[in-house]
């Protein structure tokens, strides 16, 4: 087929219904119906920033500006243009809504609080509101003291214990927070009803929570299974709806819709890139019609998977604002708006403030304060010498600061000097809990738990100096999105934030009194909204310090349109397919077809969700499905240095409506290329062509790439010399070729759009340079390197099982993330997948639940005017229903003076990953060998910091703290690691790869990838077995990965974090080869064995529950490898064997001894 | 002659403290969150080829009329300039990168260098314009 082929059949815009069908419902989602006429379309797509470019970014310097005007304009170009047809889509949402409960909100909900009328989120315009409030005599203002006698805050008798483990449930007697509402909201009971249908597959149902699941059950509750489609949403009435109502529409109003597309999509494309992201004046301070209903309504919804967007809907009305996002989530407020409030800004944290009865909660403050010092003077005194005897006085001091106690043995014990040239046993015999930071019990409650939000240091140094002295990194490890299975969800009119740096309210603020808070990051204080002081929990007035906020410090509110630039783009995906020679000949494309078929109703979205393919070799082939086509047709475009789209209408076509014709495609594309003779790749115009069809909406892009593409923008030349994989010298290349691909992937970061990289290639396809596209938004990589679909059959496998994990996943458009400290502290460095907008805000266009973040911080101020520091990270999406969603993450840690605190607090796993990082960004931008001394010098440091700083001892050899006594073992596994290593042979994809993993894998999976997990399995006991639900889950120890560990009679099982190594020794066990393993004997084991059968022994029974329980809490499915003891696999198990030495590499035991050289020196 | 030198060194002088004010303003527009990094890379970027060529410019004309004081002052800037164009990564987006200017300090270390620079400028501009008086006093 030469170009052009079928364009012309797509020029019958008298049939065009698509392009209603996919566009028509960006409006209806809502804000329509009430605001017929605020949706100038060109807004939609991007085009306020017309007016407003970024040089008038909200800020500082402007004062508070008023938003009406901004408003007006965008809003009258298009006035005329956009409101007859307004008029004829009036119908639409109520039909589109209809069978969801939650339409009736919207319309005719009337203010339930006295307060509706206020605005959302607490802006500056509010302060005629803000400026009532503090003189107005209320009760509780005059009397703060009986005020908190009254309603006193009882720790339940859970929360008396010292528990040294991390809390799971708080009993019955904890403060529950099931699904509350407002008994006056009209949204409230619908919300029963919608949670209810809305995650059927969910073990723990909305129901079952208001009988109280306990909230801070992160680790210990199986998580649910993969959530299946609501079927409310998914198949249900509205599939049978939608395609009539927009039939209808589409015969009346194509035209105008029509023009507006196109007209929409020039403007789209006649600005600079980043305008889409239309920056503007304001900030969310905009004065803004409430929205919605007033109903605050608060309530546990499984976050797994879509399970969450299902809750609420009260974000109703959105006023076409266009904000900035920096403003949104919360840019600074402009310095010159008047502060609304007498107390002072500035106010030095914990000064005297005169309400002295306070609740102790509410005093975390000076109570550690006075936990640090004293302890300090301990330190001082007494050396470690004589550790034993700080322990009684450490047990009085606990006794009298009650609700401590545990915590100093902890440190004493993090703090025990380990000779680690004697003591070879390290490891713990389960996989390394986190430390625990030393705040009050209370606190330690309700802190972030550290699968989300992890510290290098769980004690914060007080000073800069201090923090060098201690020679270790201070940074934050952050995996924001994962999958939760318990997320209080909050729909709130009013998001209480922080006036002046826009913190959100979070359990670690102080209430001066229940009329004011303190922030605890800038440390200004805040009235509390009169909505706030209602607490749906209790039904009760006057609580605000028992909100749910207050209560949880992961939370998710339903924001309002104050946080939206423009209504919440639909899920949109499109699939980039590379369809060369090379490409049919490694087979993947039928695997991709057949997953994407299998799944296709299970991509998370909405009605809306909008789905387009698109395959190239040396020429780009679009496909038209729109619907009422009786099948696919391909339009050819060969103009690969002048990529244009040929219809702009029918490539992106609304699922629901096209699935026909979707599936007859999926079904035929496999076999239409494979006949190619096509060898070049034209991946670059691909891309510009992908981006193009893009940019309008946003998106992802999932890009399949077999070779290093050849032809047009962004071709490539491979740079790897097969016989330098192995030198021990500097590796070159490891950073990208061109800019074509990092320019692109800016360019999609602006228009929300976010690339994802499938890269299944056999030969070298300079990863380092096609990895940008989703480096710089905020997408993934995925290798599979020697791809083939008889030859491989490992990666086959792999790929399957990644791609459906892939497709079903949870994902969030046009986010944001901001990254809030306490005053002192700063973000200097980031890692991870993303585009950095601003000193603290991450722009990201995708965001999903399988990547992580880190950052590194600095203290520029001292923080010794407080005694905790806190983080918060908040991450604004759209989720794949279309709402607007904001999840806050707030974590709580002292603040210490003292080294020898600093590094009983130490995190060891936390800091190993964001050295990972730094190494990585060494090597790419210095050398390789640098990056590896520095890591050396790390553990070197470290060693030489504790041993002339803390410990008083005298002794010769390796002295560290107990809670890094593992620092070297790790370093000495990162150095081993495919990215960092040098000497073995390693491709430069596969360590470009690795480097990939580095910067997005979360910290455990990065941990059991640096360091595998090692178990034996053939003495399976029931000594400490977990007990989850009817089966028993072994627990068995942790090895050192040595081989003089494993022994020829038994059996061990390897966790690499994405695979599971079954070794099998020559002499194992019969009955456990016949039990587990289905085989007579181990000779009959077949060599490539990648399953375990499933068989009625109980021994099976116990090592498939442990395999199951080691599966459940990570992402992407692990293949399992049965490894038998020969030469040829032993190679792949015996590499992660990091303590031995291999021909290059040195063991941990000279790796100690080149440390104490070094040391010497 | 030798006023003419001077003459021409001085516009270009004031060309690059124009151009040295330009990078402090955009920078700090970045570091205020005016401006996104990316504009504000893309805007500077042009730049910096022509403040490389003003600065090597006013070199080789000290040179050529044999300043060699003057021509040693402005040596080592030139270089410099010359030294952190030549060494940008391929896969960069030029001297200043919007993907890194937030990490690792850059955008700090970018306004320091602008500043020193101005600094150097005025201080060149000085020089010139006290040798170019006496050039035309001495014609």
């Amino acid at each position: 087929m030469s170009g052009f082929t079928n364009l012309n059949s797509s020029a019958g815009y008298s049939q065009n219904s698509t392009p209603n069908g996919g566009a028509a419902p960006h409006y209806q989602n809502g804000p329509v119906q009430t605001y017929p006429s605020m949706y100038p379309p060109a807004g939609y797509y991007g085009a306020p920033p017309q007016q407003q470019g970024y040089s008038t970014i909200p800020g500082h310097a402007a004062p508070a500006p008023n938003k009406a005007p901004v408003t007006n304009n965008a809003h009258s170009a298009n006035y005329y243009h956009n409101n007859h047809q307004q008029q004829q889509q009036n119908h639409l949402p109520q039909h589109h809504v209809a069978p969801s409960p939650y339409s009736a909100p919207l319309s005719s909900a009337p203010p339930s609080q006295p307060y509706a009328a206020l605005p959302s989120a607490a802006p500056p315009p509010t302060n005629a509101h803000y400026n009532q409030q503090p003189f107005q005599p209320h009760p509780p203002y005059a009397t703060p003291g009986s005020y908190y006698g009254q309603q006193s805050y009882h720790p339940s008798p859970a929360q008396q214990h010292p528990s040294l483990v991390p809390v799971t449930a708080s009993g019955p007697g904890a403060p529950l927070y099931p699904i509350v509402s407002y008994p006056s909201a009209p949204g409230s009971s619908q919300y029963g009803t919608l949670s209810s249908s809305q995650s059927t597959s969910t073990p723990v149902g909305i129901p079952t929570q208001m009988v109280g699941a306990p909230l801070h059950q992160y680790s210990a509750a199986p998580p649910p299974s993969t959530t299946a489609v609501h079927p409310g949403y998914g198949v249900g009435p509205p599939g049978q709806m939608a395609p009539t109502v927009v039939n209808g529409q589409g015969s009346t109003a194509h035209n105008a819709v029509h023009q507006r597309y196109t007209q929409s999509h020039q403007a789209s494309l006649s600005y600079d890139s980043y305008s889409g992201v239309p920056q503007s004046s304001g900030g969310a301070d905009t004065d803004q019609p409430p929205s919605g209903t007033p109903s605050t309504s608060v309530h546990s919804s499984p976050g797994h998977h879509q399970g969450g967007d299902t809750s609420s809907s009260t974000t109703g009305s959105a006023s076409p604002v266009p904000n900035s996002y920096d403003s949104l989530e919360g840019g600074s407020y402009p310095d010159s708006m008047p502060p609304s409030n007498d107390m002072t800004n500035q106010a030095p944290p914990y000064g005297s403030y005169g309400y002295p009865s306070m609740q102790s909660a509410y005093q975390q403050g000076p109570t550690s304060h006075t936990d640090a010092s004293p302890s300090h003077d301990l330190y001082g005194q007494s050396s470690y010498q004589q550790y034993s005897q700080p322990f009684p006085n450490l047990f009085q001091l606990s006794a009298a600061l009650g609700g401590l106690s545990g915590v100093p043995e902890l440190e004493v014990e993090a703090l025990r000097p380990v000779n680690l040239l004697q003591e070879r046993n390290l490891l713990p015999p389960r996989p390394l809990e986190p430390p625990e930071p030393n705040v009050s019990s209370d606190l330690k409650k309700v802190n972030c738990s550290p699968q989300t939000f992890r510290c290098t240091l769980t004690s914060i140094p007080q000073t800069q100096a201090l923090l060098n002295k201690a020679r270790l990194p201070l940074g934050l490890l952050l995996h924001p999105f994962r999958d939760l299975q318990q997320l209080p969800v909050i729909t709130s009119n009013t998001i209480v934030r922080c006036r002046s740096c826009r913190t959100y309210i979070n359990p670690f603020v102080t209430f001066l009194d229940q009329r004011r808070w303190k922030c605890n990051l800038c440390y200004r204080v805040n009235d509390v909204p009169d909505e706030f002081m209602y607490n749906p929990v209790t039904r009760s007035y006057g609580e605000p310090h028992k909100r749910p906020e207050v209560q949880n410090s992961t939370v998710e509110f339903i924001a309002s349109s104050d946080y939206m630039l423009r209504p919440p783009q639909p899920a949109v995906y499109l699939f980039v397919l590379d369809v060369s020679h090379n490409a049919v000949e490694a087979g993947y494309l039928k695997y991709f077809c057949e997953s994407l078929l299998e799944n296709l109703t299970k991509l998370p979205g909405d009605m809306r969700t909008r789905v387009g393919f698109l395959t190239f070799d040396s020429t780009i082939h679009f496909y038209n499905l729109q619907e009422g086509l009786s099948q696919p047709q391909m339009l050819v475009v060969s103009d690969i240095d002048d990529v244009f789209i040929p219809s702009h209408d029918s490539l992106m076509v609304n699922l629901k409506e096209s699935k026909e014709l979707v599936k007859d495609l999926l079904t035929s594309l496999p076999e239409m290329f494979s006949q190619t003779r096509e060898t070049h790749s034209a991946l670059g115009p691909a891309l510009q062509a992908a981006y193009k069809l893009m940019s309008p909406t946003g998106g992802r892009i999932t890009v399949f790439q077999t070779q290093l593409p050849t032809l047009g923008a962004g071709a490539l030349q491979s740079r790897e010399d097969p016989n330098q994989r192995s030198s021990a010298k500097g590796v070159q290349h490891l950073g990208p070729a061109t800019d074509f691909y990092k320019k692109l992937a800016l360019d999609c970061s602006g228009q929300q759009i976010g690339v994802d990289l499938f890269l299944l290639s056999s030969q070298y396809a300079d990863l380092a340079s096609l990895a940008c596209m989703s480096k710089y938004s905020a997408g993934s990589v995925f290798y599979y390197p020697s791809f083939h679909y008889i030859h491989n059959p490992a990666q086959l496998e792999k790929f399957q099982k990644d791609l459906e994990r892939y497709l079903t996943r949870k994902i969030g458009f046009e986010a944001v993330m901001r990254i809030r400290c306490t005053k002192g502290l700063s973000i200097h460095t980031f890692h991870g997948n993303f585009f950095v907008r601003s000193t603290d805000l991450l722009s990201l266009a995708n965001v999903n639940p399988d990547s992580a973040f880190a950052v590194q911080m600095s203290i520029e101020d001292s923080l010794a005017d407080s005694s905790l520091a806190c983080f918060q990270a908040a991450l604004l999406y759209t989720s794949s229903r279309g709402k607007r969603r904001i999840r806050v993450h707030t974590l709580c840690l002292p603040v210490v003076n003292q080294l020898s605190d600093v590094y009983a607090g130490a995190d060891v796993q936390a800091i190993t990953c964001l050295l990972a990082n730094m190494a990585i960004d060494r090597s790419v931008s210095s050398s390789l060998s640098d990056a590896r001394d520095a890591l050396v010098n790390a553990v070197v440091d470290l060693v030489s910091a504790y041993k002339s700083n803390v410990s008083n001892l005298q002794q010769s050899g390796l002295v560290v703290p107990t809670s890094m006594r593992l620092f070297p073992l790790y370093i000495l596994a990162l150095l081993k690691q495919k990215a960092l290593r040098t000497g073995t042979s390693t491709r430069l994809d596969e360590r470009v790869f690795a480097m990939c993993e580095f910067k997005t894998q979360p910290l455990q999976q990065l941990m059991r990838m640096v360091h595998p997990d090692l178990y034996r399995l053939d003495n399976l006991s029931d000594q400490g077995a977990l007990h989850l639900n009817d089966t028993v889950v072994p627990q068995p120890h942790l090895l050192h990965l040595s081989a003089e560990r494993l022994s020829r009679d038994g059996a061990f099982l390897m966790d690499c974090g994405n695979v599971f190594y079954l070794w099998i020794g020559k002499c194992c066990n019969e009955m456990f080869i016949r039990d587990v393993l289905g085989c007579p004997n181990y000779a009959s084991i077949p060599p490539n064995m990648s399953h375990i059968p499933e068989l009625e022994t109980p021994l099976s029974e116990r090592v498939r529950a442990f395999l199951d329980w080691l599966q459940d809490n990570r992402a992407f499915s692990c293949t399992i490898h049965v490894v038998k003891d020969d030469a040829s696999a032993k190679a792949t198990l015996f590499q992660h064997l990091v303590e031995d030495q291999s021909e290059v590499a040195s063991s941990y035991r000279d790796f100690l001894q080149h440390i104490q050289q070094q040391m010497s020196k | 002659m030798e006023a003419a030198v001077f003459i021409l060194s001085l516009v270009d002088c004031c060309a690059l403290i124009f151009l040295s004010v330009y990078f402090i303003i955009t920078l700090s527009d970045l570091e205020c969150d005016y401006i996104n990094a990316r504009a504000c890379c893309s805007k500077l970027n042009k730049w910096v080829i022509p403040e490389m060529v003003g600065q090597c410019l006013s070199t080789m004309l000290m040179l050529i009329s044999m300043h060699w004081f003057i021509f040693l002052l402005n040596l080592p800037v030139a270089a410099w300039d010359i030294y952190r164009y030549v060494k940008v990564p391929m896969g960069n987006m030029g001297v200043l990168d919007p993907t890194e200017i937030h990490n690792r300090g850059q955008l700090k270390s970018h306004m320091k260098e602008a500043m020193i620079k101005l600094g150097y400028h005025l201080l060149c501009f000085f020089i010139y314009l006290y040798s170019m008086i006496l050039a035309l006093i001495n014609d």
